[in-house]
């Protein structure tokens, strides 16, 4: 597994320096797709780890780390850095291919997932991996702390932002509402969920399971201010948009919806419940690597 | 003579006040029951520095946790039933495992919420916190030890859990000196039976031990205040001498004091054991001496276990 930054020169400091914003996009893309490869790499090289949550993920990580997020990979606990909590743990793999190739620690790492001895844990941990801002995993935990976090910040004078990533299983669990009901209480500033909402969770379709619609009406019933529309999370250029949106103004909890597919990236995992945390055979890898590369090639050929 | 008795939670309200400008960094949670708590007036006074979640408590403890991990000392506060089984998931899963500096405090624990009965009634806290590991466990005797515990658990690297009983107690330690975590305290040097007790428990243990010296019985008495880490050479020291052990708790004899205290011995000293403490039961509505009384908590249940100890040949 090689590092490898898209965009103009192929290297970190351009990508993040491009100011052009759909060249921008179109490079977030394509990282967002080699990132895909690599985790779906590391899942089955393993034997175990979770595709469907990491997948649908993959685009709003890589925009928040690689564009919106003011971070020092080479200091992870400077005081005035972004904060982003990732509630639904289980995207692990994902969000430390992101952290790796960020700069965080070599990406020969990434191999390592869920062994022994492993600073990788199945699910993140903040006293293991650096940049990772909360250990996480059970589920619903997220958005009570990163709300802690943005408190912080008014409390320290300090003017971080805090993001929370959430999926369908945080918004089953009670605590996530409790969260919800506090924010709109103590109204701390740049204080933001992004809900990936892939409408799948580990049984099956969460129409099935737990329905959470109409979510924007439920959010802004709670005091959120909730984007005034839902963005496709699994598109670089929307993700930006929606961060425009939210950097517009900061008075208060805010909130965005992005339609994701999960398992996005593989036409047979993705909208399925069966690729939550299936184990990614040889004969599967297969398939779904060649599907990655050719949609990462039509990418490429964008830039 | 003996000062007036005080309630711990009323130390711990002025503890907080106290602490306030010394600790700069403590921030004070409190889940809809802070008039109870007696976190209330640290809200009026600093109300940038005191959050009000409502009845969350999961929520309220991962808050806490956020706020730590920006370098602030936060101490939540509610009822110990409430924060160590509603909000078990987030004591273990954030502020255990991350080991997040944060001061968990369990009042109105053990009998003390007597007349709100079983459903209020803490006594299987000890067991569950003393599980979680990175966790410092204290259960103050006294309100002198309750403030000792926290200005200590606001110094320390890593979290800790403070038992607090809701009604006035004995003042026991006022002129001694002041608490450590981890050190237990000796309050009588015997040589026939240690008593091991901890909370609200440790005056009638004292006077049990007092008793027991009149019918021949010499008492080494330890008040072991802080449950995890435990002082295990003072404890192993002690069995060691006498052979004979008795723990003594507001708290269910399973998993508590008493299993803390027999994993030391067992492993170190191995002795016969006994154990003063409420059974595998719920207890009821009540006033708190009385219940104290029904559920096995009491001056004479210390002394006749002790005396059934004695007439058992030595471990």
């Amino acid at each position: 597994m090689t590092p490898i930054i898209p965009g103009a020169g192929r290297t970190l400091e351009a990508l993040l320096q491009e100011k052009d914003r759909k060249r921008k996009a179109a490079a977030l893309q394509c990282l967002a797709q080699e990132f895909r490869l690599i985790v779906l790499e590391v899942l089955h090289e393993r034997g175990t780890g979770h595709w469907g949550g990491a997948a649908s993920a993959a685009e709003l990580l890589v925009a928040l780390y690689f564009d919106a997020m003011n971070v020092r990979p080479e200091d992870p606990r400077w005081p005035d850095r972004d904060r982003l909590v990732v509630s639904k743990g289980h995207a692990s793999c994902m969000l430390y291919t992101v952290l790796a190739h960020r700069g965080y620690f070599p990406a020969a790492e990434l191999g390592t997932f869920r062994q022994i001895d492993s600073r990788l844990q199945g699910h993140p941990c903040m006293r293991k991996t650096p940049g990772v801002e909360m250990s996480t995993g059970s589920l619903g935990h997220g958005t009570s702390v990163a709300l802690g976090m943005a408190l912080a910040a008014r409390l320290q004078g300090r003017s971080y932002w805090t993001y929370v990533l959430l999926g369908d299983g945080d918004l089953n669990e009670g605590q996530t509402w409790e969260a919800i009901m506090a924010a709109a209480k103590f109204k701390p500033a740049r204080f933001v969920a992004l809900i990936d909402y892939n409408k799948v969770q580990l049984d099956g379709a969460s129409d099935e399971i737990m329905p959470m619609d109409p979510l924007p009406e439920k959010l802004r019933a709670f005091n959120w201010e909730v984007a005034p529309r839902t963005f496709d999370g699994n598109d670089a250029g929307e993700v930006l948009d929606s961060l425009d949106w939210v950097k517009g103004g900061d008075n208060g909890p805010k909130a965005v919806i992005y339609k994701t597919r999960k398992g996005r990236g593989v036409s047979f995992m993705e909208d399925t419940a069966l690729w939550h945390g299936a184990v990614v055979d040889d004969a599967t890898f297969v398939r779904a690597r060649a599907e990655l590369l050719e949609t990462l090639r039509l990418l490429e050929a964008r830039l | 003579m003996n000062p007036a008795p005080v309630a711990m939670r009323d130390a711990f309200g002025e503890a907080l006040l106290a602490l306030a400008a010394e600790v700069p960094e403590m921030v004070v949670l409190d889940a809809d029951v802070s008039t109870s708590t007696r976190t209330a007036a640290f809200g009026q006074r600093h109300p940038g520095r005191f959050f009000n979640v409502g009845v969350a408590e999961a929520n309220m403890v991962d808050i806490a946790a956020g706020l730590a991990t920006c370098g602030l000392r936060p101490v939540v506060s509610t009822f110990a039933l409430f924060l160590t089984l509603k909000a078990a998931d987030q004591v273990r899963n954030i502020i255990c495992y991350n080991k997040l500096p944060v001061v968990l405090a369990g009042s109105y624990a053990g009998l003390s919420d007597s007349y709100d009965g079983a459903s209020h009634q803490a006594i299987l806290d000890i067991a569950m916190m003393r599980a979680m590991p990175n966790l410092t466990v204290v259960v103050p005797a006294d309100g002198v030890e309750l403030r000792q515990a926290l200005a200590a658990a606001l110094r320390r690297d890593g979290p800790v859990y403070i038992r607090i009983c809701r009604n006035p107690t004995p003042v026991l330690f006022a002129d001694a000196p002041p608490l450590e975590i981890g050190r237990i305290r000796k309050l009588r040097d015997g040589r026939d039976l240690t008593i091991a007790v901890c909370g609200v428990p440790t005056s009638m243990a004292i006077e049990a031990a007092g008793r027991l010296a009149g019918r021949g019985v010499s008492v080494d008495l330890l008040e072991v205040a802080t449950i995890k880490p435990i002082d295990v050479q003072c404890l192993a020291d002690s069995a060691r001498k006498t052979g004979r052990v008795l723990t003594v708790e507001e708290h269910t004899v399973h998993g508590g004091l008493g299993g803390a205290v027999a994993e030391v011995v067992g492993r170190h000293a191995p002795a016969l054991m006994r154990f003063v403490g409420i059974g595998d039961t719920f207890a009821e509505s009540g006033p708190y001496d009385a219940l104290l009384v029904k559920y096995g908590v009491s001056v004479e249940r210390i002394e006749s276990e002790a005396m059934q100890i004695m007439a058992s040949g030595r471990g």
